[in-house]
């Protein structure tokens, strides 16, 4: 039962940050076709409850690694949408002052240490720091979030093993959303179980459907009690249905390489849905729902508002930061 | 302090020395402790720093290099080894799309104090993966600093000023100079971005990287005898690059070789000899004449060897040309030889 795993309190927090990230990706979707956010964007819907219940098992402030589709982990992680806002405009109010864009948000001071467009690349990263943890005496966890494509990437690989060879405070959190781009799972994989092959090596094994926003936290607080009591690194692997195309705001059911699912479908698999109803379930009353929803939407749209209006860098920006 | 140090002994003594000053130094890579210590250059460390400051890693040049940018965003100072830069190609996936623009991409957020040290260039028949330089590869991309250091005062003062630098730097060291000897002021200081006048001379410049220097030191000892003094301008430093040292040298001399230490092609010698020519193109009494590798892969066999690079004979030849004099009898010069030197199997 949800009260097993959350508080009223948590469970409010972890929904508050669930919708944040879907309603500012329903934005992004409405407002993308005026051509004012000139960046890719890479939609999580579907994928929220990943790194709202993993960051949740986590110290605030926790080291965290992302990839291109970072939005849900950004706006976990800060709940900032002027900043999140500004940088989808490009404009120099945003953390990266314009120049990460959608694909490589960061908030250091606020745990989202770096996300890349190149799969795999912030792994040995997360690895790294990790390492600094270790050097310095710290068993801190370090989170890092992939794809599964990420799985094919020998990176991934040269990561888990010196991991797991110096017992590193890092845990792997792969978004299974079973589709690479394009290709399935089934046509890109020569092994049958990641988690198996994963557990070859000295970590912990573990994971969930990673729509459910309980047993997303449940799995990760199993992992983070074996690496307290025994440090190892920890491979959580937690599947999800991504409902948007690969890059950009649209569905892309109708090309032929996936199908649309049933509305029984999605709604099972949608994360937030399945959360309002686990709460309403646990007499969380539907008002308390709207009203949250309502300040989220107003919060939104004054963070859309505020980043059309907010300045572009200025010429000279161009030049710095590029050493310090 | 002065004292009479080889170029390994200087890279060794200047970790040691950032390493006692500032805990968060480190230094690490595949054999890095191993009985060879990366031809002698990590010598000793293990033994004072211990295993936890000075380690081995599994084959894993990638996923190494992300380590090391981790470790580095998170506020220690690693130093990441490699014995030959040939590897290094493993590694630019994370050097050319991590390294060099995380700081920019988070918005000045990340400081990246890491220094990446490579083994470059020829040893004894090493053939096409175990000789390369490949500075203008580095160099090609901004956020990142590329040294070559020549002299065993550079070797050890620039690798100090690289591990106190805030920014990623891959320090590229010549085989061969790892034998030379000379003396080091352990308190000299040399900051990056700065060329330096190894000898003067007024009737030619030879703009030189890495190990050409000591073939452009030999070719003004030749040429001196018959009075033509050369003058030999040390880059050290690919980037940032010291455009004054170069261009005032050549404004003087008005005859400038390019002896780069790599293939010629799309290489940093273009650069240099573009950054010639725009700003020194009316003075210019000759074509500036770039140098360097052969443009073929490397071969193992000495005598294609030999072709392959380019020597102080080149240079000797080359600036009697550009000069206007006969060519030398040079049957009595004695010309280095990595047989008198160097042996195998590395």
């Amino acid at each position: 039962m949800i009260q097993d795993i959350l508080t009223k309190e948590e469970s409010l927090v972890c929904y508050r940050k669930l919708l944040l990230t879907r309603l500012a990706e329903e934005k992004i979707a409405e407002e993308y076709f005026k051509d004012e956010m000139k960046t890719p964007v890479h939609l999580g819907v579907g994928g929220e409850a990943i790194p709202v219940g993993v960051s949740h098992c986590l110290p605030p402030g926790t080291k965290s690694f992302g990839t291109y589709r970072n939005h849900a982990l950004y706006l976990t992680l800060t709940e900032d949408t002027d900043r999140f806002f500004a940088e989808m405009y490009g404009k120099v109010t945003g953390p990266g002052k314009g120049k990460a864009g959608s694909m490589h948000l960061s908030e250091p001071a606020q745990g989202l240490v770096a996300t890349s467009a190149v799969v795999g690349t912030t792994i040995p990263v997360a690895v790294g720091a990790a390492l600094a943890n270790q050097y310095r005496g710290s068993q801190e966890v370090v989170a890092v979030y992939f794809g599964d494509g990420a799985l094919e990437e020998g990176v991934f690989w040269e990561s888990l093993n010196f991991a797991s060879l110096r017992k590193l405070p890092v845990l792997f959190v792969c978004e299974d959303n079973d589709i690479a781009v394009h290709t399935a799972t089934r046509d890109r994989q020569g092994f049958s179980s990641i988690l198996k092959t994963a557990a070859t090596f000295e970590c912990y094994t573990d994971g969930s459907e990673g729509f459910d926003l309980p047993e997303v936290i449940t799995a990760t607080r199993r992992v983070l009690g074996k690496m307290e009591k025994d440090l190892k690194p920890g491979f959580l692997r937690f599947r999800y249905f991504r409902y948007y195309e690969h890059v950009g705001p649209r569905e892309d059911f109708d090309v032929g390489y996936r199908r649309r699912p049933s509305p029984q479908d999605w709604e099972r698999m949608d994360p937030v849905v399945r959360f309002e109803k686990q709460l309403l379930e646990n007499s969380v009353k539907k008002e308390e729902l709207s009203a949250i929803r309502e300040s989220i939407r107003e919060k939104i749209a004054r963070s859309v508002v505020k980043a059309k209006e907010d300045p572009f860098p200025t010429p000279d920006d161009l030049y710095k930061d590029v050493t310090a | 302090m002065k004292k009479t140090l080889s170029y390994r002994d200087g890279l060794s003594l200047a970790t040691a020395k950032e390493m006692e000053a500032d805990p968060s130094v480190f230094v690490f890579g595949l054999d890095v402790p191993d009985h060879k210590r990366i031809f002698g250059s990590t010598r000793g460390l293990p033994e004072k720093f211990g295993m936890r400051r000075s380690f081995g890693t599994p084959l894993s040049e990638d996923a190494m290099t992300g380590v090391a940018l981790g470790a580095a965003i998170s506020g220690l100072r690693p130093i990441h080894v490699h014995i030959r830069v040939d590897f290094l190609m493993l590694c630019m996936n994370q050097i050319s799309n991590m390294v060099s623009s995380l700081r920019y991409m988070s918005g000045g957020q990340l400081k990246i104090p890491l220094v990446i040290r490579s083994v470059i260039g020829r040893g004894w028949g090493q053939s096409c993966q175990h000789s390369k330089s490949l500075q203008s590869f580095f160099a090609h991309i901004p956020g990142l600093k590329v040294l070559m250091p020549t002299t065993p005062q550079d070797a050890y003062s620039l690798l100090r000023t690289s591990i106190r630098d805030d920014n990623p730097v891959i320090f590229l060291e010549h085989r061969w100079l790892y034998d030379t000897e000379g003396e080091v002021d352990e308190e000299k200081e040399v900051p990056l971005g700065q060329a330096c006048v190894l000898h003067e001379g007024d009737a030619l410049t030879v703009a030189a990287t890495s190990w050409m220097n000591v073939e452009a030191l030999k070719a003004a000892e030749v040429l001196k005898k018959r009075g033509v003094h050369i003058e030999v301008v040390d880059v050290r430093s690919i980037a940032p690059l010291d455009e004054t040292t170069i261009l005032n040298s050549v404004r003087k001399t008005k005859r400038c070789i390019v002896a780069d230490y790599d293939w010629v092609y799309c290489g940093f010698g273009a650069e240099l000899a573009a950054l010639i020519y725009e700003r020194c193109f009316g003075l210019l009494k000759e074509p500036v004449v770039r140098m360097g590798f052969a443009p073929v892969p490397c071969p193992t066999t000495r005598p294609l060897e030999n072709l392959f690079y380019p020597s102080a004979v080149h240079i000797i030849r080359t600036a009697e040309r550009m000069l206007g004099l006969e060519p030398a009898d040079l049957s009595g010069e004695y010309f280095y030889s990595y047989e008198n030197k160097f042996k195998g199997p590395f």
